[in-house]
């Protein structure tokens, strides 16, 4: 599938900053199943450093700005071929033992009710392989934390969105780390493109979802929001820890004013 | 017990011959002499500011570590054999570091459980799979070392991030050179001066492949309300650097800038003396304002070197620290010329009966503490002490390692009635960059409590001018 | 040299003119008061002390009512004022301290003295503190660490934004003091030339240590265009503004030499020299005294700004 996406996240400043810095990770990584075409990442007036992989195998770019008077806009446009991979991440050259993946952070700490989510998830998959036992973990999720925007932020942790009872795909991604963790598997947070959900309903076109590490197979994708493993309608970008770490753009503005932020995200599919 | 203590200057066969040329000297010493020169040398360190601030104590923030006058003295061969352990731990440490950021093949070889490192806080999934500059992390190893007998050294702890204290080694030697200069005539003391020079070199040996000039190296400190500024502004002025807090450097396309007089300048070389977590709000904690935001990807992408490497920590974590002598074998193939005490991981079933069952007769510290805070000392502890220590391990064992008390060595020390033997560490500074470099000698902390096991300073320790003998 | 170092020694030589010309405010004030009751009982020096440094509210907030010792309170000790001697002598030590290696030892010594001898007045009874003695003991201070900066320090970039900061700081400084003294203190225009109006005069001289030199100068004659002539546009009154100004050309030339970069800084120093050399009084008066003052101030504080963004910023390239 070729899809086209345009991506626009725009800040205003009610009053003149001092500078702005980035670091942004809106590049598709290189993996099967995902063919760049054509790529831009572009930011007018500020300085671009070149573009790295880290050990993650992430594409990292920074941008800086010396001063900003009322608004900075980052743009992402590009087209990109996709291939169904049932959510296997292959041909993803990255350096971080998996294992290092087991650690929790204050957004994936795992809670009492989400320690029961994951025993119960797992009760009768006692022997069963650490795939199927991924599987169960996602669908518990989805179950658990009925997908409502706004019952929910952007620091919000996934012991809070449990105890919220509801949220979204930031939300569904850490609450499935903070249990994979449980069952001892390997857990991170990745954030990406998506283009329609399965039934081709209407949906957030910024997304993010978990990756699993199930041995004999790698790293694996599973969306909990949408019940699915990521496909050809899925666009990775990078991974962390979780969402903060992971985040597509990490910024700092200096002599911080009062910002608005505007996110516009059109994905489509090219007719073939 | 006393007895049982190894004294550095009088053994069974009387005085022992690296302080031979000391004997006649505090001998012929009148009391008032000595104090005026204590008052003296207090004097000399108030002028050069030498202060320091002890964390969570309030107090005077301006107060000096105390200065025993009487120094610590090394025979030239026991300094070589003490040398040559040194710079090998020190090179076991960096090969493990730059192995377990790359193909971890000392967990591969089973040589060490993976979770002890990948599950490490200190171990930074940020820098893995990045090769800093000739695969160097940790460029100032402070080695921690206690002697037991006339042969026996034990490594305590290793210091692979910002290990501090090297201004007290070379101003107590400035000191002393002051105060007693006809010391230094009648003994032939090996020179610390060089240190800084040595430290510079080292630093410039690692700037990255992308400077094509004389490196621009800086020192990066907190900022003047922390406790060890004094050291950072008195390393920043010996080599001849900036000490530059975060606010002055900033990241801009694929590199860090300083803010000059003249415009940005280019820094290639950055020996920060603050955490990692704080290092860069982009990459680590969002609400670091001591670092430098962007500086992680400048780093990751060759533009700038940063001594110690982030996650040089996962090295000198005292869980980590019982398998350096198996690195020493894995990595150099070479025998440990120093060996560590033996030490009990609480997180293991087993040794933590032990150690539950022995309390009294043990030290138990915390894996991630340090400064000899939240550490019990068995022995010197009472029975009240001791059960609310039990409970506290009792409650996560795994944050807790336990040793058996050393019988640390002692060293004569001017207390109020004359000259007393009291307990010493001895913490060496070696250098690791294109060369490995060990300057004659280190910080003598010394417990100046009589009986006192415990050299922190923030805990009644003070410091000791240490002497090597140079060689024939 | 760090941007972060020479902006701690620009606003170090800033703070420390600055608490000499409260001081010297301060003085001014307390021998007004000394004069006997103006027309109509309407007394408003203390009040236009306080206008001349911008901080009434700060003030009224603090005290209410405009009581002579509650001004002087304010002036010299209060913490909560900004300008206030003690908090400028405080401020000029925390930035002297962050650059310390920058300093001579005389240097650090005459700051750091200053500094304890300000906590040592602060912890004295009150009332047993004179206007006289506060303001004495400031300018001695002043002067004291003026001479060892001027005896000691090696003549580098440091030097220079030290300098610089003396500079700008005491033309804005005199700007005020005149502007004070013409605009605000005579309670109407009819006032102007009268006994009241020459006894200011006087006062405001002797304030900046100037009242001698004037009498050299001029032939003792006071006259407001001669006054203003002299702390305007005499060069050998180093107060007045055109020396401030030829100052602090002096100091961006050698840094503009040193670094083999010239700079807006410059070019705003050059500016404002170029109008203050050409000058006449009578054009001065001729614009309006307090509007002239106005400007200047303006003009001023942009060479200010534009110092910090050439050169404290670390950013220009």
């Amino acid at each position: 599938m070729i899809l086209t996406v345009l991506h626009k996240t725009r800040y205003d400043f009610a009053t003149p900053v001092g500078g702005i810095i980035q670091s942004l990770r809106l590049t598709p990584a290189r993996c099967e199943g995902q063919k760049v075409l054509d790529w831009r990442v572009e930011v007018p007036g500020a300085v671009m450093g070149e573009l790295f992989r880290d050990g993650a195998g992430d594409y990292i770019q920074t941008a800086s700005l010396r001063s900003v008077t009322d608004h900075v806009e980052v743009t992402v446009s590009g087209t990109i071929e996709t291939q169904d991979t049932a959510g296997v991440l292959r041909g993803h050259r990255e350096r971080v033992p998996p294992r290092a993946y087991l650690r929790h952070t204050p957004r994936t700490a795992p809670n009492r009710a989400i320690r029961e989510l994951c025993e119960a998830a797992l009760a009768d998959l006692a022997g069963a392989g650490d795939l199927d036992r991924a599987h169960a973990l996602a669908s518990a999720v989805h179950k658990a934390l009925p997908y409502t925007p706004g019952a929910t932020h952007a620091h919000t942790t996934a012991a809070e969105a449990m105890n919220e009872g509801a949220g979204v795909c930031q939300d569904h991604a850490q609450v499935l780390i903070a249990c994979a963790h449980l069952a001892g598997l390997p857990a991170r947070y990745v954030s990406g493109y998506l283009n329609a959900t399965e039934d081709g309903s209407p949906h957030e076109a910024s997304h993010a979802w978990a990756e699993i590490f199930i041995g004999g197979l790698g790293w694996v994708g599973f969306d909990a929001s949408n019940e699915t493993c990521p496909n050809e309608h899925y666009i990775r970008l990078g991974s962390g820890v979780d969402a903060q770490d992971a985040a597509p753009i990490r910024g700092l503005v200096l002599g911080g004013a009062e910002e608005t932020l505007d996110v516009t995200v059109v994905i489509e599919a090219q007719q073939q | 017990m006393a007895e049982t203590y190894f004294n550095e200057m009088y053994d069974a066969n009387g005085l022992r011959a690296p302080y031979r040329g000391l004997e006649g000297w505090y001998q012929d010493m009148p009391t008032e002499f000595r104090a005026f020169k204590q008052a003296e040398a207090e004097e000399l360190f108030r002028r050069f500011g030498i202060t320091f601030a002890v964390y969570g104590e309030g107090g005077d923030p301006d107060r000096l570590i105390p200065f025993d006058m009487f120094p610590r003295v090394f025979a030239a061969d026991e300094w070589r054999r003490l040398e040559r352990g040194i710079k090998q731990r020190a090179r076991a440490l960096n090969a493990f570091l730059s192995d377990v950021y790359d193909r971890g093949e000392i967990i591969r070889a089973g040589r060490i459980p993976a979770d002890l490192v990948y599950r490490n806080e200190a171990y930074e999934i940020a820098v893995s799979g990045f090769r800093p500059p000739l695969g160097i992390y940790s460029h100032i190893v402070g080695i921690d070392l206690v002697r037991t007998g006339a042969d026996q050294f034990y490594v305590l702890e290793d210091n692979c991030r910002t290990p501090s204290g090297v201004s007290y080694m070379l101003e107590n030697r400035e000191v002393m050179m002051r105060m007693f200069p006809h010391l230094f005539q009648e003994n032939r003391v090996a020179p610390v001066d060089n240190y800084a020079r040595l430290l510079k070199r080292t630093m410039a040996s690692v700037a990255p492949a992308k400077c094509d000039r004389d490196p621009n190296i800086v020192i990066l400190t907190p900022g003047h309300f922390n406790s060890a500024y004094y050291e950072h502004s008195f390393l920043a002025d010996l080599m001849g650097v900036e000490l530059v807090e975060g606010q002055d450097l900033f990241v801009e396309g694929d590199f860090c800038w300083m803010r000059t007089t003249e415009g940005p300048k280019k820094v290639d070389v950055i020996y920060r003396r603050i955490d990692d977590a704080f290092l860069d709000p982009l990459c680590f904690r969002p609400d670091s304002a001591l670092g430098v935001p962007g500086l992680m990807n400048v780093y990751r992408s060759g533009g700038v070197t940063i001594c110690s490497a982030p996650g040089a920590g996962v090295a000198d974590d005292k869980a980590i620290y019982t398998f350096v002598p198996e690195m020493v074998r894995f990595y150099l193939g070479e025998a440990p010329i120093l060996e560590n005490v033996p030490t009990w991981q609480c997180a293991r079933p087993d040794e933590l009966k032990y150690v539950q069952e022995n309390l009294s007769d043990l030290v138990v510290k915390e894996v991630h503490g340090s400064g000899g805070y939240g550490m019990l000392v068995g022995p010197k502890a009472d029975k009240a002490t001791i059960e609310t220590f039990a409970a506290k391990l009792a409650e996560n064992p795994s944050n807790y390692i336990a040793q058996p008390t050393l019988a640390l060595s002692t060293c004569p020390t001017f207390v109020e009635e004359g000259i007393a033997p009291r307990h010493v560490d001895l913490r060496p500074y070696c250098l690791v960059g294109r060369d490995v470099e060990l300057v004659p000698g280190g910080l003598t902390r010394v417990a100046l409590t009589e009986g006192s096991l415990v050299v922190n300073s923030s805990q009644g320790g003070g410091v000791k001018d240490t002497w090597v003998i140079a060689e024939e | 040299m760090l941007s972060r170092t020479a902006a701690n020694l620009f606003w170090m030589a800033r703070y420390l003119e600055r608490s000499e010309t409260t001081a010297r405010l301060l003085d001014l004030g307390f021998r007004n008061a000394l004069l006997p009751n103006t027309g109509g009982g309407f007394r408003n020096e203390w009040s236009a002390i306080l206008q001349s440094k911008g901080v009434v509210q700060n003030f009224t907030d603090k005290y209410g009512e405009l009581k002579q010792r509650n001004v002087e309170s304010f002036l010299f000790f209060d913490q909560d004022n900004p300008s206030s001697v003690a908090s400028c002598i405080t401020a000029a030590r925390e930035n002297a301290r962050i650059v310390r290696t920058a300093l001579t030892t005389q240097v650090w010594d005459a700051i750091n003295t200053s500094y304890q001898e300000l906590k040592e007045l602060m912890r004295r009874e009150r009332s047993s503190l004179e206007v006289p003695e506060l303001t004495d003991w400031t300018l001695r201070t002043a002067a004291l660490i003026r001479g060892a900066i001027e005896a000691t320090q090696l003549r580098n970039d440091g030097y220079r934004f030290m300098n610089l900061g003396y500079a700008v700081e005491r033309a804005d400084n005199t700007a005020r003091l005149l502007d004070v003294k013409y605009y605000v203190l005579l309670p109407s225009v009819a006032y102007v030339g009268s006994g009241l109006d020459s006894y200011q005069w006087t006062t405001l001289l002797r304030a900046l240590s100037a009242h001698r030199a004037y009498n050299w100068a001029y032939g003792g004659e006071l006259s407001a265009a001669q006054i203003a002539h002299f702390l305007i546009l005499n060069q050998k009154f180093p107060r007045s503004l055109l020396s401030c100004c030829l100052e602090a050309n002096a100091h961006l030339d050698q840094l503009a030499r040193m670094y083999d970069r010239s700079t807006p800084a410059q070019e705003a120093a050059r500016a404002l020299l170029a109008e203050l050399a050409e000058a006449k009084i009578e054009d001065v008066f001729d614009e309006g005294m307090h509007e002239f003052l106005s400007r200047m101030i303006a003009q001023n504080a942009r060479l200010g700004q534009c110092i910090h963004d050439q050169y404290l910023t670390g950013e220009a390239r």
